[in-house]
């Protein structure tokens, strides 16, 4: 099965590990992931600036590791991204800002890109909330 | 054919940026020319309130965005009416359909996906 999944919380909540579990059993299934999408609060879950204590878990770097290790496909939405201080080098630098912190492989996107995975999937599941 | 999308509005309009963010991801569906509907419900339906004064807290008035939703072929709009009852809202600023909770189940069912904010 196809599917898309859409994050809406930040990775402090328990939603966005459940939902990179989620991520990472349909890959275990043999299920395909069109596309991950991040919006809203879920931005924060790919930001490359959390630094979590070395006995707790660092969902935001388990993300980051496992789009890239599975060559997934994984957009923030820029809107929700830009107005919560997401940027990645080239929005740090069109709006003068003093840092990047949205690294590869995360890629900055509009809404066009949820409704183009949502079309592209057989199922839209998303983790929103805590 | 294409997969049909309701989308869930349940925050206030002044409670941090999910009403608008809700509403963006329906007008963008409009604009793609995508079966979208739109859904008011729980303290979502005060974003329906008649009257409000954004200004007062330093808001943007979202009501004009709203009523742009017809523009952009999005004209599938319901709000929960327990919600709308319980919050004392009788006008709305939009025309919605109001349902009940056998209505919002079959509306939820109808759709092919669903997103809540």
């Amino acid at each position: 099965m196809k599917f898309a999944i859409a994050l809406f919380s930040p990775p402090s909540a328990p939603s966005s590990r459940r939902a990179l579990r989620f991520a990472e059993a349909a890959l275990h299934g043999g299920h395909e992931i069109v596309r991950l999408f991040f919006y809203a609060d879920g931005v924060h879950s790919a930001s490359g600036n959390i630094v979590s204590p070395q006995d707790e878990t660092d969902v935001a770097r388990q993300w980051r590791e496992f789009v890239t290790s599975n060559g997934l496909d994984g957009v923030v939405c820029i809107a929700a991204a830009l107005r919560r201080g997401v940027l990645d080098e080239q929005e740090a630098r069109r709006y003068e800002r003093q840092a990047a912190n949205l690294p590869a492989p995360w890629v900055l996107s509009g809404l066009g890109q949820l409704h183009e995975a949502a079309q592209l999937a057989d199922r839209l599941i998303c983790f929103g909330g805590d | 054919m294409s997969h049909s999308l309701l989308i869930i509005s349940r925050q206030a309009p002044w409670a941090g940026p999910g009403a608008r963010e809700a509403l963006d991801i329906a007008l963008a569906g409009g604009a793609f020319d995508l079966p979208v509907g739109m859904l008011f419900l729980d303290d979502g339906v005060l974003q329906l309130a008649l009257g409000q004064a954004p200004q007062a807290v330093q808001q943007k008035d979202l009501t004009a965005n709203l009523q742009a939703l017809p523009m952009f072929g999005v004209e599938s709009l319901y709000a929960c009416a327990h919600s709308l009852a319980l919050r004392g809202l009788h006008e709305t600023a939009l025309e919605v359909e109001r349902l009940d909770g056998d209505g919002l189940r079959a509306l939820i069912d109808r759709y092919d996906q669903v997103i809540t904010l």
